[in-house]
């Protein structure tokens, strides 16, 4: 670990005039749960870590729409907790409370869980090769250890998987991420703050450079009542997804109406299944078009030689949360 | 009422949970600095260049420490401690210099900058069958023999009714205490101080002695409380010879710890396992043969050997046996042992087969075990000095509700679920190490005994004192105990399952000794002291064959839409001589069969095949069990009494929960869905695609 200079702004303005400056490499420090991990590891070296703990931006407001505004420094326990987020967002709840381990999700907090890095091992250890934490030193993983990596949206420089939980039904529910930065406030939609790696894995984000994440918009969807997350892997608690489904249906008798689905652990991205979605509204609620539409999503799909499982496993999990949520298993 | 058997209170309970017990690196001598190990980013390779001079401008660093300039070690009989002594690399992570500075943060720093220049070769870091680097070792872990052959196994196979020939694999497994290694060490006028997480300092004092050549009578090494070892604490890992060597360097006392990375390359850990299993059956399930032919690999600088196939030469009868071992020195850490090397690993194969044949032959898998149950030991003739396997299952049978089991496998549904239940045997050695131990009689009218045990979170202090006050006839809150110093009376360590019974027997002695002493001598005011060794009586002991044994139940239930596996309850029962402490055994039981489910579902050390190091090395991505993995495990015991063992009569119950309790998961895996698995860990994988869709 690398000397650094911590600050702990009192206001967002100063927090951002800090981060503005950008004399030297910077980090922000919320809960602290990867980043630190990072240090210690030399994976990550900034020389200046500014501290956004204290800038009041733990709240869970309503939206006049019926929809939540949750702050960026919300933890995520408290977040799964929030009655309005277990009543209206299940899903969401659900996937919360699937992350990490109790005393973990007391500390991270909504925005350091968006901008939580890949587990990789090997982006975690510094020793060996990785295009996303030194570009163009290559990918192992490629022909290595990359049981847990993608398969979707990835590219020959980087397998890499977004590992989390929450993102994932944030991307189901259509959020938006509010953020400040020194030539003022703006948003990006969820779908599109978690970039592909294309011939770059350096950048995780769409977030401009300087920005400070102040909240995550959540816009109502009624039929998120009909909602759940899924996540399997290789231990009950404390393990990233091999696979993860976000899903909430709406169905009138037994035909479709609408739906969302979103993947994780599948890709650099939170992965929404826009293909499978497409042709599931307006398709009979049944086991046989569930499965096709998890299938149509995975054509895309490029495995390696140690996760051809998650085809099938994204499959089979997809069929199975749509069949619970509209009960229709024969 | 004699305090034996009693569920009693660990003695140091209160300490440990209010942070009063101070473990190995809780102690900061003054003017200590820090040590941190640099790894090698190479495998098989050579050093060419080491910048010491850049990281020696660092301000606040000591001292650069490499094979240049590293003092010479004398071999104590470990390649693995012969540190810092060559410029040829064996495997990545092993050590290649040492930083020493004045704070920890700074010592880390400096040895991520230090650059290493290596002449790197082809890595050879993956173990398979076939391997053209195996070969026949002179003797096995433990000093068991590489191969043994009874009669006839070919023509056992070309005759039999029935054959299972199935090769069975687990990998990689990482001991992961919670405490990792660490050492802080101490020089003064000539004398050697060392406070070491260690099972078992006597040892470690007799090691250091010869690395170091110094009179073993010039070292203390202090050992009090130890945060599990599970074998990877069983004799001195690298770190207390760098902190020594570092100390005796720069005249200050040194602290060193590994982090928990370090630990997958300088820790050891259980070797990667193949086992090709054959069984011959009669027409009636009766073995006429049986096979276990193991590999498995070491490092090129030291050789380790699992004993992977040696539980097959003691289970079942059958006039046709066969065992072996072949090892692979490849380019990988030092494997060593980890909680049962040998039994784990091994029961798993043989008890995965023996359910196999079960199945082909369409009887109950309890029964086929209780109809192969040898009368005396299947391969050396001896008799036992007690076996009580039959009755373990047929207990566990009844209080599992085994009876009218349904043995078609893949048909029992609940929800997304399909559910199954497996059974397995465990055994393992009932050994003892001679030992030494001290009882004082005090004015007051207290007892102290003394004796250089180790408690490794086991409840070892506390037994002591309960067998003390058994013998003295006193409650237990009479007696003082120390342990875990070497200046104490010499005993074995904390392995092989035999630390109770061994410290126990000397306690045992000494104590009884002392009441003798005490009919004719008033206590004097510093005391009445009794001693006692064992050496001699356990050289007296009769060649008979003892062994503990045990049954696993479990029930597993497995996810339709995923693959993923839960094992919803367990039973262990065991035989185990007479138990000592039901509070702490129950713990150790459940701990072991724990560490099996672990073994059986999670635990996957991954080889890097490319860099030829340990790719999840940190416990976020090498999976231990987590508490919501844990299912409902009971755990019961026989009354059993051996008059053959020790005078305290314990068999020892450290290891056994592990053994076999993989295959119980996995055989109850089989039944759940008519999948038959064979290489740990059970996961998704290789279930995912064989299971029926749902809808």
């Amino acid at each position: 670990m690398k000397p650094l200079t911590y600050e702990r702004p009192a206001t967002l303005d100063e927090a951002v005039s800090l981060l503005g400056r950008g004399e030297v490499p910077t980090s922000l420090l919320a809960g602290g749960t990867n980043l630190v991990d990072l240090l210690k590891l030399d994976v990550e070296s900034p020389q200046l870590l500014v501290d956004v703990n204290h800038l009041g931006l733990d709240r869970i407001d309503d939206t006049p729409n019926g929809g939540l505004m949750i702050g960026a420094t919300v933890r995520n326990s408290d977040l799964a907790a929030d009655p309005r987020v277990r009543e209206r967002y299940p899903l969401l709840a659900r996937a919360l409370l699937s992350a990490a381990s109790g005393q973990i999700r007391n500390m991270a907090t909504t925005a350091g869980n968006l901008m939580q890095r890949t587990r990789c091992v090997y982006f975690m250890d510094a020793t060996k090769p990785c295009n996303k934490r030194e570009p163009g030193s290559g990918c192992p993983a490629v022909e290595g250890a990359s049981r847990e990596l993608g398969l979707l949206g990835t590219s020959d420089s980087c397998i890499a998987t977004h590992p989390g939980d929450m993102a994932v039904a944030l991307v189901a529910l259509d959020a938006v991420v509010h953020f400040v930065a020194a030539d003022g406030a703006g948003t990006i939609p969820i779908g599109d703050f978690h970039r592909l790696p294309g011939d770059d894995p350096s950048l995780d984000t769409t977030l401009p450079a300087g920005a400070i994440i102040t909240a995550v918009e959540v816009p109502p969807l009624a039929f998120a009542s009909t909602s759940t997350y899924r996540k399997a892997r290789d231990r009950r608690s404390y393990a990233f997804a091999l696979a993860s489904v976000a899903a909430a249906i709406d169905v009138d008798g037994d035909t479709v109406r609408d739906i969302r689905i979103a993947l994780g652990g599948v890709s650099p991205r939170p992965w929404r299944a826009h293909a499978a979605e497409e042709l599931l509204r307006g398709a009979p609620a049944t086991a046989d078009s569930f499965r096709a539409a998890a299938e149509a999503e995975l054509a895309a799909a490029t495995p390696t030689g140690e996760n051809a499982l998650k085809v099938d496993l994204v499959v089979r999990l997809v069929t199975g949360v749509l069949l619970e949520l509209t009960g229709s298993e024969r | 009422m004699s305090a034996l058997g009693a569920p009693l209170r660990r003695l140091e309970g209160t300490a440990k949970v209010t942070g009063a017990a101070r473990y190995s690196f809780e102690h900061t001598p003054d003017g200590c600095v820090y040590a941190w190990p640099v790894q090698s980013t190479a495998a098989m390779s050579r050093i060419i260049a080491i910048d010491v001079d850049a990281v020696l401008a660092m301000p606040g660093v000591v001292d650069v420490i490499t094979a240049d300039d590293a003092e010479r070690l004398e071999d104590a009989d470990d390649g693995e401690l012969m540190v810092l002594q060559s410029s040829n690399v064996a495997y990545r992570g092993q050590v290649v210099a040492l930083v020493v500075a004045e704070s920890l943060e700074t010592a880390r720093e400096a040895a991520t900058r230090l650059r290493v220049d290596y002449q790197t070769g082809d890595v050879d870091a993956v173990l398979e069958p076939g391997h053209p680097k195996l070969y026949a070792p002179d003797e096995v872990n433990a000093g068991f023999p590489t191969d043994t052959s009874v009669g006839d196994i070919d023509q056992a196979l070309a005759q039999a009714h029935a054959v299972v020939d199935h090769t069975y694999s687990t990998p990689a497994q990482f001991n992961s205490p919670m405490e990792p290694h660490a050492t802080v060490a101490t020089w003064s006028d000539g004398r050697l101080d060392v406070f070491e997480s260690s099972q078992g300092s006597s040892s470690t004092v007799q090691i250091l002695s010869t690395l170091f050549g110094i009179p073993a009578a010039d070292i203390t090494v202090d050992s009090q409380h130890v945060g599990g070892g599970f074998g990877a604490k069983g004799s001195p890992r690298p770190n207390v010879v760098l902190a020594v060597m570092a100390a005796r360097r720069v005249g200050r006392p040194v602290k060193l710890a590994y982090t928990r990375q370090m630990m997958f390359a300088l820790a050891g850990y259980r070797t990667p396992t193949f086992s090709r299993i054959r069984l011959a059956a009669g027409e009636d399930g009766r073995l006429l043969g049986l096979a276990h032919d193991a590999i498995s690999q070491t490092s090129t600088i030291e050789e380790f050997t699992e004993q992977t196939a040696e539980s097959s030469r003691h289970m079942y009868a059958a006039p046709h046996r066969s065992t072996s071992h072949r090892v692979a020195a490849l380019d990988v850490p030092t494997p060593r042992w980890m909680r049962a090397p040998g039994e784990m690993p091994g029961m798993f194969a043989l008890e995965s087969a023996i359910d196999e044949l079960a199945h082909e032959m369409g009887i109950d898998p309890v029964e086929l075990r209780v109809l192969n149950e040898p009368a005396s030991d299947p391969e050396s003739g001896k008799d036992f000095s007690s076996r009580h396997l039959v009755d373990c299952l047929r207990r566990g049978a009844a209080a599992f509700g085994w009876e009218g089991r349904d043995p078609a496998p893949g048909v029992r549904r609940d929800g997304r679920w399909l559910v199954g239940t497996g059974v397995a045997s465990a055994l393992y050695p009932a050994m003892v190490m001679p030992s030494s131990a001290r009882v004082t009689a005090r004015r007051d009218g207290d007892y102290l005994v003394e004796i250089n045990a180790a408690d490794i979170g086991t409840g070892a202090r506390t037994v002591l004192a309960q067998v003390t006050a058994d013998r003295l006839g006193v409650d237990v809150d009479r007696v003082d105990i120390r342990i875990g110093v070497s200046s104490l009376p010499q005993a074995s360590i904390a392995g092989g399952s035999a630390g109770t019974a061994s410290w126990g027997w000397a306690v045992s002695k000494a104590s009884l000794a002392l009441v003798d002493r005490l009919k004719d001598e008033a206590v004097p005011d510093d005391g009445l002291s009794a001693e006692a060794d064992t050496a001699d009586d356990i050289e007296a002991m009769a060649d008979v064959d003892r062994h503990a044994y045990g049954a696993h139940f479990a029930e597993v239930r497995v996810d339709l839409d995923s693959g993923e596996i839960a094992v919803s309850r367990m039973l262990g029962v065991f035989a185990a001589g007479r138990i000592l402490n039901s509070r702490t055994a129950r713990s150790q039981f459940i701990g072991g069969m724990t560490m099996g489910v672990s073994g059986a579902l999670h635990e996957h050390g991954v080889m890097d095949a490319v860099h030829g190091d340990y790719a999840n090395h940190d416990l976020a991505t090498y999976h231990v069990a987590a508490c919501a993995d844990v299912p409902d495990i009971r755990v019961e015991w026989l009354d059993e009494h051996d008059d053959q063992l020790n005078p305290v009569g314990g068999k020892g119950i450290g290891e056994i929960g592990n053994v076999g309790a993989a295959a119980a998961v996995a055989n109850a895996v089989w039944h759940a869905t008519g999948v038959r698995v064979r290489d740990l860990p059970i996961q998704p994988d290789a279930l995912v695609r064989h299971l029926p869709m749902r809808g």
